[in-house]
């Protein structure tokens, strides 16, 4: 959508008008999760800049939060509850979401549309009402207020994930790869070691990090199924933003932050990557 | 169907000419007819791909689907009332229903109540019944510490132990609970009662809570939806119409929203909006705002439509997108040479065609929308809560009513997955997708 050089002043207008909404909108995107970057050296306990900070006197930036935030043991063993429970259930749901997507994917497989509705279904079902269902259902067998119990409900959160990054990346997969791997000689095993895993590796990863992300992100059900044992940070930060306001939640924010970024390059390192294994070059 | 072998030349040559229907039918090398070993062998295909997704579709089925089902089973049983009075319920159906029941519903009563004195199970009831007749728990447990010493004829004889035992409604009251099924947190909770008479009426326009509050999270989730709608579609149509390295680039300004924390956005939401907050010192600051009136924008509705229209939004752009990329632009120019206007090339060429992402897209951010519990909780103050707010307060806490949250969650449930139903059927499930 370049503007052509016969456009007139009418056209130029609306041209320039309107990639300068578009650079609000992303604005909007994105500023609010930049603002949160600085704030967080904020020498002060303020949620906003102050005069210090606006002048770029270093007086007015510091790590306090940070230091409050490492040096604090509730909040480093709830960072370290909710790591736990990310890395297990995105493990275990990456295994179930692969195999199911393998299946959903076979041209044989019966009822395909319905089956893909009911394991999309926990994306869709409001949060808070998969939390009231399970906190009594976990509580029946004395289970509530346990690692297992939070790892099995973060395990169905995940799995969606994993299945459409899967069946996605299943349905751009060139069945007669598999046929050219077989007359080059190689056997069931081999085909699927050496061509069918690494083709699918892209979106197994991807949901995999989707999984982790979303169960490390969880709020409303773990916070119905976990006791002051297995406390994981989101609630903690959860109970911070309703009471005592701390600007520590704004560097374990801008700690989030980052390794969103992190996740997002991995991803985007892993399609392209991904991409040349298919022979698309990126364009 | 590599390992199904053909039988050989003869069954080819066979194939070039009309058949004889007295011929042997077609068969693979072990003697079975064609049609069989096909079958069998689709059937262990089938059979294959349904054990791939067993795994995952029993887990869900057992640790998802069932506790969600048990739940809202729970918003129909009625075990405080129906379990208490067991002789009571075998007669009470037989009574009209007008005046007062007779003798042998009252005898049937009296033993009731002794053996809930003796069992401690009177309390659990009068509490329930207490809570639609005031006063009911004062008589009824009266009565129980004396069940015991009651003579016949027992109606005059709790009549006289208490005036409360005369009351017609608490009667018509025990007639209809004592069924194991009821309807009554359903009533509760789209704001109907049972009037003195027993009849279904409207509560009082001060005790309306849920009706509004259902109202108003489908209201709100519709104006974040068009809110999103109205942002997203600009956006998607400059990174679908951009070249692709670029495009890429800007889709990081998508994605990572999309990929940050829940909990992230929202506070820097908080840090933005609130009253110290940064967009009113900034105003403040500029003079375009006194000291003293600086803007609420916070703990209100302004605050959850804001700050959940930037949660929303990518899951808006990203389908809006995925449709605008397939769209030629050589149909934009097509309809241009015909000499149709910038905009109605838009209205009539590109905008129908991109109905698929919007109907996408609007499905999907209502379907999260309607049941959002963090964002209305952290932002939304009183003005801005959802329903699901009212959830989650009565599942715990002092005044928790878990039947009646279960009925709220049955019907919030239905509705979403009505539209998750329409989702499926325009969209299909199978064409999510994310980045």
């Amino acid at each position: 959508m370049s503007l052509p050089a016969y456009a007139g002043p009418g056209e130029r207008a609306w041209y320039y008008g309107f990639r300068f909404i578009c650079a609000l909108i992303f604005l909007f995107l994105i500023f609010p999760i930049v603002v949160i970057v600085p704030l967080s050296f904020n020498a002060l306990p303020y949620f906003t800049f102050t005069e210090a900070m606006l002048s770029l006197d270093p007086a007015g930036y510091s790590l306090r939060w940070y230091n409050a935030l490492l040096g604090s043991e509730p909040w480093m063993s709830s960072i370290r509850n909710s790591l736990f429970i990310a890395t297990s259930s995105s493990i275990i749901a990456t295994f179930l979401g692969t195999l199911a997507a393998l299946g959903l994917s076979r041209p044989q497989m019966p009822a395909r549309g319905l089956i893909t509705a009911i394991l999309i279904s926990p994306m869709i079902v409001p949060l808070i009402i998969t939390a009231a269902a399970l906190f009594a259902f976990y509580a029946r067998f004395q289970l509530g207020n346990s690692f297992f119990a939070i790892i099995m409900s973060h395990v169905v959160l995940g799995a969606p994930f994993v299945v459409i990054t899967v069946t996605a990346a299943l349905s751009n997969f060139d069945q007669s790869l598999i046929r050219a791997s077989q007359s080059l000689g190689a056997d069931g095993v081999t085909t699927f070691r050496k061509v069918i895993v690494p083709l699918l590796l892209p979106g197994i990863i991807a949901g995999g990090l989707f999984a982790f992300i979303t169960s490390l992100d969880e709020v409303v059900v773990v916070s119905f199924l976990s006791g002051p044992a297995q406390t994981p940070m989101t609630v903690r930060m959860f109970s911070g933003l309703r009471e005592e306001i701390s600007p520590t939640i704004l560097a374990l924010a801008t700690i989030l932050v980052a390794l969103s970024i992190l996740l997002l390059t991995v991803m985007e390192l892993i399609r392209r990557r991904g991409e040349k294994m298919r022979g698309m070059s990126p364009g | 169907m590599t390992d199904t072998a053909m039988s050989g030349p003869a069954s080819f040559a066979d194939a070039g000419r009309v058949r004889d229907p007295s011929a042997a039918p077609l068969t693979t090398a072990d003697g079975l007819p064609l049609k069989a070993a096909l079958r069998r062998s689709q059937r262990r295909l089938r059979l294959q791909a349904v054990l791939l997704v067993l795994p995952l579709l029993l887990f869900i089925f057992v640790t998802f689907a069932i506790p969600i089902a048990m739940m809202m089973s729970r918003s129909v049983q009625n075990p405080e009332v129906s379990e208490f009075p067991p002789e009571t319920a075998a007669v009470i159906d037989d009574w009209d229903g007008e005046g007062l029941p007779g003798e042998e519903v009252f005898a049937a009563m009296a033993r009731d109540l002794a053996t809930g004195q003796e069992n401690n199970t009177v309390g659990r009831v009068t509490a329930r019944i207490n809570r639609e007749i005031p006063g009911a728990r004062g008589f009824m447990l009266g009565t129980a510490r004396e069940a015991a010493t009651l003579q016949p004829p027992y109606k005059e004889a709790m009549l006289a132990a208490n005036k409360g035992w005369g009351n017609e409604r608490y009667w018509r009251l025990l007639k209809r609970e004592t069924r194991s099924i009821t309807p009554a947190y359903y009533l509760l909770a789209l704001d109907y009662e049972y009037d003195s008479n027993g009849a279904i009426v409207k509560r009082p326009a001060n005790y309306q809570v849920y009706q509004p509050l259902f109202l108003r999270t489908a209201w709100m989730s519709l104006v974040i939806t068009g809110l999103t709608i109205l942002l997203g579609y600009p956006v998607a149509y400059l990174l679908a119409s951009l070249p692709l390295r670029t495009s890429n680039l800007l889709m990081i300004l998508v994605l990572l929203p999309f990929w940050t924390s829940l909990l992230v956005r929202t506070s820097a939401w908080i840090v933005l909006l609130q009253q110290q907050g940064v967009i009113n010192d900034l105003l403040v600051f500029s003079g375009l705002l006194g000291d003293g009136s600086r803007l609420r924008m916070i703990y209100n509705q302004t605050g959850t439509i804001v700050a959940m229209t930037h949660v929303l939004l990518p899951f808006m752009i990203l389908p809006l997108y995925s449709v605008m990329k397939t769209i030629s632009p050589s149909y934009m120019r097509a309809a241009r040479s015909l000499g149709a206007s910038n905009f109605r090339a838009f209205v009539t060429v590109y905008l129908p065609m991109t109905i698929p992402g919007i109907a996408a897209g609007t499905l999907l951010v209502f379907i999260l929308a309607v049941g959002y519990y963090i964002t209305p909780a952290l932002v939304g103050g009183d003005s801005g809560i959802f329903i699901s707010n009212l959830i989650a307060e009565n599942m715990r806490g002092t005044g928790a009513q878990v039947r009646l949250a279960a009925a709220l969650s049955t019907l919030l449930l239905v509705g979403v997955l009505l539209f998750y139903w329409l989702f499926n059927k325009i969209v299909g499930v199978d064409r999510l997708k994310f980045g």
